[in-house]
């Protein structure tokens, strides 16, 4: 005779069962992380020698060798640079232009939004070799301008559809009300569209901040120059100039992932919103 | 009035549409435009060469770049298998009442917001053949003999290149299956017991059609999203040994930056982005046909 006391150890033990699986998953993910961190603080003597997971000895000087001699806190500054510039310029223009769409009359609107959308749909591989070609003959290669637009055009297409998304869902009173006190349209986006779409402005600005930070190959094609490289060029750069210098890489690459950790176990609820939102209204 | 009006309504959208041209409609045509060319990139693209259909000619006899496509699709393929079953079956296990379920959540993203340069770096350097820990591990228990370079050795590179490429990914997959699996109205489930249904004939008579949809859709993102992959490629071996993780992006970049062909670049661009699109057009087909079933 199978009791309830059955059914709940079989229960039990299931569960036991589904959390060893999900922990080790967990473990796998994060035990690289923990590597990175644990390497860095080794020296470079014992980095070759020593395979502790704790390092014996803390050399935390090699943030100190990393941030100075190795260059990454002028690369860090510039990649903060660049986030904060391509963000800032993503959020004015994109909700300028889905306010734009969602709101406003003028012909051919609906076209110039389908181009926008399409954009998301259909890959070009290999659209960097005449980007290459065309920031060349506009002067912009190798500068940070060219990089900033760049990037900018990047973000645009996703931006626009989750605002349009949202505006198209706003109620239209408090626009109307402020209209009818006099508000001009660009006064109306700024005092009343904004401030109501700020849950989706913090996707908008949470994506395509990572987005920007953990780029690549815009700034290989892009950057000559060491002293303009972000992070993630830079490491590269950094790693074939002392190609077994690990200590110092992996202090590198600390400084570069912790600030998206950061951010992202700050802004998770967003990114989850983000990325399912996204996905599944595609 | 009427017409002014109409002007500002444009200036809103001014500023999208101008960088929208100049960096996405412009080199999307320029694209088709050069892959007609011999150029150097160097001269005055008034002297390059017209060759007609050529540089299409040749990329059907370009081994490196058919080998490329073949390891681009290699990857997939477990990406594919292994990546998606293991981000559903995380998803599963999410989706129930469980404690640290947040946590898991949480966890299991946090290898795709790390840039690809980051996780190939530390990935090259945990398998690094002389002083890698994968391989001191190994050693320490007994297994020694199973230690290798496994990067530079030909015969595991592009599995490990996968390997990491999977462990980066899954936690897109586990998402958004965990969202789709949110979707299902609990009722059903509910019905089924109430009706005698056990749980495997819940899971295959609820679950699994009700899943059709977004599995094609992680299945299409999964497809697009590793065969173009390439930047962790170059932080973790650049391609080599001897052309055995090469993708075809980064014949791209070789074409481009290496040989200086940039209309050869853009011939295989076109190509490449030619079968990304009819890859994923048969994919929707295909669901279309699963969900009639």
């Amino acid at each position: 005779m199978r009791t309830s006391a059955y059914y709940q150890t079989k229960r039990l033990s299931i569960n036991i069962l589904i959390h060893l699986f999900l922990i080790s998953v967990a473990l796998t993910c994060l035990f690289p992380l923990f590597w990175m961190i644990s390497s860095s603080l080794k020296s470079q003597e014992a980095i070759f020698k020593d395979a502790s997971l704790i390092p014996r000895v803390f050399h935390f000087e090699n943030y100190l060798r990393a941030w100075i001699e190795g260059g990454f806190g002028r690369y860090f500054l510039n990649s903060i640079f660049y986030t904060v510039a391509v963000v800032g310029g993503i959020v004015v223009i994109s909700s300028l232009a889905a306010y734009g769409f969602s709101r406003l009359e003028f012909p051919g609107r609906n076209f110039l939004f389908i181009m926008f959308m399409a954009a998301m749909m259909i890959p070009i591989p290999g659209s960097f070799v005449p980007l290459y070609v065309l920031l060349n003959k506009l002067g912009l290669r190798n500068t940070p301008q060219g990089y900033i637009l760049a990037m900018i055009n990047v973000g645009l297409s996703t931006s626009i559809f989750l605002l349009k998304t949202f505006f198209d869902k706003m109620p239209k009173e408090l626009e109307d009300a402020a209209r009818i006190d006099g508000c001009s349209k660009l006064g109306i986006w700024w005092n009343v569209a904004l401030p109501l779409s700020k849950p989706v402005l913090a996707v908008v600005v949470v994506f395509n901040a990572l987005n920007v930070w953990n780029e690549y190959v815009l700034a290989m094609i892009i950057f000559d120059d060491k002293a303009l490289m972000p992070l993630q060029r830079a490491l590269m750069v950094f790693q074939g100039e002392f190609v077994t210098n690990y200590p110092l890489l992996m202090a590198g690459l600390t400084i570069t992932a912790l600030p998206i950790i950061l951010v992202y176990l700050l802004m998770q609820k967003y990114i989850v919103k983000g990325v399912t939102q996204g996905a599944l209204v595609g | 009035m009427k017409l002014k009006s109409t002007l500002e309504n444009y200036l809103f959208v001014l500023p999208a549409v101008a960088i929208f041209s100049i960096f996405y409609i412009y080199p999307f045509l320029k694209v088709f435009q050069l892959s007609f060319f011999d150029w150097d990139g160097i001269v005055a693209f008034k002297d390059a060469i017209p060759v007609g259909w050529e540089n299409f000619k040749e990329i059907l006899v370009d081994r490196i770049w058919w080998q490329s496509m073949w390891n681009a699709g290699y990857i997939t393929v477990i990406a594919l298998i292994f990546q998606n079953a293991l981000a559903f079956l995380l998803a599963w296990a999410c989706d129930r009442e469980i404690r640290a379920k947040n946590f898991y959540r949480v966890v299991f993203f946090i290898p795709p917001v790390l840039s690809e340069i980051v996780v190939g770096l530390v990935w090259q350097w945990i398998l690094d053949g002389n002083y890698g820990l994968l391989n001191q591990w190994l050693a320490h228990f007994g297994l020694g003999h199973l230690a290798r370079n496994w990067l530079s050795d030909p015969k595991t590179t592009l599995t490990a290149v996968a390997a990491v490429h999977c462990w980066k990914g899954f936690g897109w997959g586990f998402l958004i299956f965990l969202a789709g699996l949110q979707t299902i109205p609990r009722e059903l489930y509910e019905a089924a017991r109430v009706d005698g249904a056990n749980a495997w004939q819940a899971f295959r008579k609820i679950t699994m059609p009700m899943m059709v949809p977004v599995a094609v859709l992680v299945a299409v993102l999964t497809v697009l999203g590793t065969m173009q992959a390439f930047v962790l490629i170059i932080a973790m071996t650049g391609g080599g040994p001897a052309y055995h993780t090469q993708v075809p992006v980064l014949r791209i970049l070789a074409s481009m930056q290496g040989s200086s062909r940039f209309g050869y670049a853009c011939a295989q661009g076109i190509s490449f982005g030619v079968i990304l699109v009819a890859i994923s057009f048969i994919q929707y087909r295909f669901s279309h046909k699963a969900r009639q079933i």
